[in-house]
């Protein structure tokens, strides 16, 4: 075992087994990125569940073999900056505009898969429009919402998707429907939608969940590159800065209280 | 006492932030945070105890993508006494 990077590694107590070396006589099933993300180091907060999601969408897009046929278009968040870990084409959209940069795109390369990614208030707050009008227009790309409920980048304040009772940097008691408003349920207002293909909703809470959102990532870029319409995803991510609470409670603090508003699923797919 | 032992990890605990996502994610409970020693970033991080099944659970949870995880062509036992066979 290879201690001489550790800082005040001691005796290592004999029941630990060796984790740094080529175990002989084993296959490697998961490997420490996915294909598509550039080994090294990220600047976001320790616990944050968008480098889990975008994980979860670049696996989907290996899986379809679509990474050298794609472009991804970013809004502006704490994932923007992870972009750069990104081995695939990245256009940068202004707040709120993602969809429509990657209608333009889309509709100049036909043959790409493009799709975007923004965060909550990014493209419910800032934009919520654009993402709408395309749905209606049945543009053929692919839209990821992140959603943590808050306005992380810029201090974690509430969101038009903040759930009631979650804490923000201005609802710092949960927020109050009498005092600031209802949450809204954006997967279930693209499902509304004629014009789109498929709209679901995964979280990134749990190992069960992650897998849960693959599977949710393929369907949607599958009915991307079959012509059906807009997809929509969105991703339950963990902003343990952004909502007070620790990097270990932050898991079930998404499951509880704002899983409950939005609920994971297929809302909608038009997948034979 | 033997253990026995399908799977295994390699961790890069340089690229670890401590925030213990996977530590809940194991379900046989064999990652441990360390108690004493940290990163060159001043981060604990977790350590492998014997009973890795290779589920690749704190793979997909893991925010810095720190593990690599293995599965042993046929399974091995661990012993106090003789480590990994
Ligand atoms: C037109 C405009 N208004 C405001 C900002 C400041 N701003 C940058 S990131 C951000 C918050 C983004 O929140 P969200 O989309 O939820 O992403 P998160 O950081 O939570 O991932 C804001 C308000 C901006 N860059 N441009
Ligand atoms: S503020 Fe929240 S969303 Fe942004 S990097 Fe930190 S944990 Fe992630
Ligand atoms: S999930 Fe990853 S970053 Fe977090 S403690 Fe475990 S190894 Fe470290
Ligand atoms: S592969 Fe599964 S059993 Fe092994 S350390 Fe990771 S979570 Fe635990
Ligand atoms: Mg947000």
């Amino acid at each position: 075992m290879t201690t001489d990077h550790r800082q005040g590694a001691g005796e290592t107590p004999a029941r630990i087994v060796p984790s740094h070396e080529v175990p002989p006589d084993a296959t490697l099933v998961a490997d420490n990125t996915a294909e598509l993300i550039d080994v090294g180091e990220h600047h976001l907060c320790p616990g944050c569940g968008e480098p889990i999601a975008i994980r979860a969408v670049m696996d989907g897009l290996s899986l379809l073999g679509l990474a050298e046929r794609c472009i991804a278009v970013f809004g502006i968040g704490c994932s923007t900056a992870f972009s750069n870990n990104l081995d695939v084409e990245v256009l940068q959209a202004l707040h709120g505009r993602a969809p429509s940069v990657a209608t333009g795109a889309a509709r100049s390369r036909p043959g790409l898969a493009v799709f975007t990614i923004q965060g909550d208030g990014d493209l419910a707050n800032e934009g919520l429009q654009e993402v709408l009008h395309a749905a209606a227009r049945g543009e053929n790309i692919v839209c990821f919402m992140l959603n943590n409920g808050v306005f992380g980048e810029t201090g974690g304040h509430l969101t038009v998707t903040t759930t009631i009772g979650q804490r923000t940097k201005n609802t710092l008691e949960g927020r109050d429907a009498a005092r600031h408003g209802h949450p809204m349920r954006v997967a279930e207002l693209l499902a509304g939608i004629d014009g789109v293909g498929y709209v679901a909703r995964g979280a990134v809470n749990n190992a069960g969940n992650v897998a849960r959102t693959k599977r949710m990532v393929v369907e949607a870029f599958t009915a991307q590159q079959q012509g059906l319409g807009l997809s929509f995803v969105e991703i339950l991510t963990m902003c343990p800065t952004g909502w007070f609470v620790p990097t270990t409670e932050a898991p079930a603090y998404l499951e509880e209280t704002i899983a409950a508003t939005h609920r994971v699923g297929v809302l909608r797919s038009a997948l034979g | 006492m033997n253990v026995r032992i399908r799977g295994t990890v390699r961790i890069d605990t340089e690229a670890c932030k401590g925030c213990e996502l996977c530590i809940e994610a194991c379900k046989p409970e064999v990652l441990e945070m360390t108690s004493t020693s940290t990163n060159t970033r001043g981060y604990r991080y977790p350590e492998l105890l014997p009973g890795c099944t290779g589920c690749r659970a704190c793979a997909d949870v893991c925010p810095d993508f720190c593990f690599q995880v293995y599965r042993f062509d046929e399974p091995r036992t661990w012993s106090p006494e003789e480590g990994l066979r």
